[in-house]
Order: C-alpha cells, then sequence, then structure tokens
C-alpha cells in the first residue's frame, strides 16, 4: 500500500493535471491518512470542479472525517453532474439513513440499483435500511451506520427551556455542526424528530450566515418560515449555536418571533452557565 | 410574470423581485434596482430553499409557503410556487431592513400564484 501511495504520488507529481489523483485520494483515505486524502481531493477538485468522481471522493473523506453536511452538498454536487452515478447516490442514502430518513435513503438506493443492477452491495444496503440492520461496510459509503446519537438524551436536556411552553416538543438547540444542546422536537403523531431536524438545522444555520453576508444584508438574525402544517422560527443565541422554535400554523410569526426571543435569552444565559 | 413582479416591486423598501427555478437556482424572470446581484440572489434562496424544507419536512410540518430570511441590513423573502413538494418556482424579494413584511407577503404570494 505504501509502495503504491508513493507511485501514485510520483504520477501526479509529474502531471498534476491527471486523474491520478483520485486513485492516490482513495488509497490515502483507505489508510486512514485522512488530512492527506483530504489535501489531494481538495486539489484534484480545483483541478477538475466538473468531475463528478472527484466531488463523490471529497464527500467519501469528509465522510470519514464525520463531515456530513459538506459531504452531503458533494455528492448532491457529483449527482447534479453525473445523475447516474452509483457511487454518490449510494453515499446521499447513507447519510440519509443516518438522520433516520429511511424513504430517502430507500429512494437513492433503488435509484443506483437501477442504474447498477448486478452491484450486490446496493441489494445490502437496500436490505439493511428496510430491516434496520448494521450496515456491511462498504455498502452504502463508509462509516458504520447508525452511529450513537447525540440527541438521545435530548428530551432530558429540555431544562434549558424550563418554564416555556413547548420545551419538550417545540423547541432545540442545536450547536453549529448540528448536534442537540438542549429541548425536543416532536411532529404531530408525537414521533420524536430532533435528531433528524438538528442533522438538517446544521446546514441551514451556516446557509443563512452564508446568505445574509453574500448578499449584503449583514448578520442575519432570524428566519422565519410558515410551513403547511406548523411555523418555525430560528435565531441563534450566540454565534455557535442555533435556536428553532416549531409551533402549529395558528400561530403567527409574529407571535413565534416573540417566543424565540424568549427562548433565545434564556438559551443564552444557559450556554453562558455552562461554558 | 412581469405584472407580477411589478406589484412587488413597487411596496416600499423592496429593492428587487424574481422568479427563480427552484432545481437549479437560476433566474426565470427579474425587476431589480442596480446593485442588487440577481444570479447571487437566485443561488442563494434556491439553496437555502432546499436546505430549509429538509429540516421543515422531517420536523413533519410539511413544506414551506413562505420564509423570510432577517438580516440588520436587509431581508430576503421567498415563496415556494410550483407543485406540493416546493419544487417549481420560487418568487424572491430583497428588502431593506425596515419594509412591510406582512404586504410583501400578500404580494409574493399573488406573484406565486400568477407564474403557477
Amino acid at each position: 500500500m505504501a509502495d503504491d501511495i508513493r507511485a501514485l504520488s510520483a504520477q501526479l507529481a509529474q502531471d498534476p493535471q491527471s486523474l491520478v489523483f483520485l486513485r492516490l485520494a482513495e488509497a490515502l483515505r483507505r489508510k486512514g491518512q485522512l488530512d492527506a486524502a483530504l489535501r489531494v481531493a481538495v486539489n484534484g477538485l480545483e483541478r477538475h470542479p466538473h468531475l463528478a468522481d472527484a466531488h463523490d471522493l471529497y464527500a467519501r473523506v469528509l465522510t470519514d472525517k464525520h463531515d456530513y453536511e459538506r459531504a452531503f452538498d458533494e455528492w448532491d454536487m457529483a449527482v447534479r453532474i453525473a445523475p447516474h452515478h452509483t457511487g454518490a447516490l449510494k453515499g446521499l442514502a447513507f447519510l440519509y439513513f443516518k438522520v433516520g430518513d429511511i424513504a430517502q435513503a430507500e429512494a437513492h438506493l433503488e435509484a443506483a440499483r437501477k442504474i447498477a443492477p448486478d452491484d450486490p452491495t446496493i441489494d445490502q444496503a437496500i436490505a439493511m435500511v428496510r430491516g434496520n440492520i448494521q450496515t456491511p461496510e462498504p455498502s452504502i459509503a463508509s462509516p458504520s451506520v447508525a452511529a450513537p446519537s447525540v440527541a438521545s438524551s435530548a428530551l432530558d436536556e429540555s431544562r434549558v427551556f424550563a418554564g416555556l411552553d413547548g420545551a419538550n416538543e417545540g423547541l432545540l438547540l442545536i450547536d453549529g455542526a448540528g448536534r442537540v444542546l438542549g429541548g425536543a422536537l416532536r411532529d404531530k403523531s408525537g414521533t420524536d424528530v430532533t435528531d433528524a431536524v438538528a442533522a438538517y438545522l446544521g446546514g441551514v444555520s451556516q446557509e443563512a450566515a452564508r446568505t445574509a453576508k453574500l448578499l449584503g444584508l449583514g448578520a442575519w438574525n432570524g428566519l422565519s418560515a410558515e410551513g403547511q402544517q406548523g411555523n418555525v422560527h430560528l435565531a441563534h443565541p450566540t454565534p455557535g449555536a442555533l435556536l428553532l422554535v416549531v409551533r402549529e400554523r395558528g400561530v403567527p410569526l409574529g407571535r413565534l418571533a416573540v417566543l424565540a426571543q424568549r427562548a433565545t435569552l434564556m438559551a443564552r444565559r444557559w450556554l453562558e452557565e455552562e461554558t | 410574470m412581469s405584472a407580477a413582479l411589478d406589484r412587488v416591486t413597487r411596496v416600499r423598501g423592496v429593492r428587487g423581485a424574481m422568479l427563480v427555478s427552484a432545481e437549479d437556482g437560476l433566474i426565470v424572470a427579474e425587476q431589480s434596482m442596480e446593485g442588487v446581484k440577481g444570479a447571487t440572489v437566485a443561488a442563494l434562496a434556491a439553496s437555502l430553499a432546499g436546505r430549509l424544507q429538509r429540516a421543515m419536512e422531517a420536523a413533519g410540518i410539511g413544506s414551506s409557503v413562505f420564509w423570510h430570511l432577517q438580516g440588520e441590513q436587509g431581508a430576503l423573502l421567498v415563496v415556494p410556487g410550483g407543485n406540493a413538494g416546493g419544487e417549481g418556482i420560487l418568487v424572491v424579494a430583497v428588502t431593506e431592513p425596515d419594509v412591510n413584511i406582512g404586504l410583501v407577503r400578500l404580494e409574493l404570494l399573488r406573484a406565486a400564484e400568477a407564474a403557477v
């Protein structure tokens, strides 16, 4: 393996434009040299920004580094460039599975199976998703699936919002990486959706900050949204944290913003005490 | 479509309005003041809309009907049009910070109806 890496590095040095970076980064990734793999993947991607394989490779390295948010973006980009890229479809399926979105995971795997019906790893992954059994690596993407959930203790952390209406079902505080700090969310059927929402919100926060900055709107201080069955308000009590308030549709966005303000103050106080 | 955007941009404080393809973030129609980077607005609005959509669906409250990003120096307001899955067209407005949000929301909803 070390010889392979040396040989591939030499080839790449001779011809930096060649696609050998794909093999080199993959070899480094398999060897666990993730920082080196990341550097090679990023350099390759800079030279070949429209190559779906490069985005797929970068996503795999990011996944190994547990940077799921950026991995999602890269696999999403790979599928946009090459809709039939089975590696990217499997990668997206893995991330959907990881946040508990079984339907999306299955849909992406089914799409991959249509493209590569003879790939046994896809059948394995579908069986795993349907049966919710442990993944045989690397059937979906890379690391093990269904990692222990940080948010599983979220219900016990509702004390952040103690005294506020909906502290156990409609208020959620997360950090910048989508990890739950406090509060909990339940959907209409009473199912705990804390994990899944937290995972998606990590990305929303970064995207909101980026959008506000690039559009010259200054620092963002809130995002309100009306949904078909409920309304939400997002705020950030500290630069690294994100607060979500969810209420039924009948609660107007203005009132939701007021609720969010109160919750923001409590969250800020709680975060200061914790640090 | 142009008339629908006209009504949005007539609201005081609106700096620009546009119809954006939700899938690829490209401008379909636009009426903006000088200085508003239409292509950037379109791409970022579509990207944020996609993320928000996933979070809202995970929360069990369905697709977004209207959303509003408030910044210190302005706001981005979006009404997703098209089908129930949120695919299709986004009607987007970029505004000054002190705009009447309710009024812009109404005009965006009207524009979305006209655009579908």
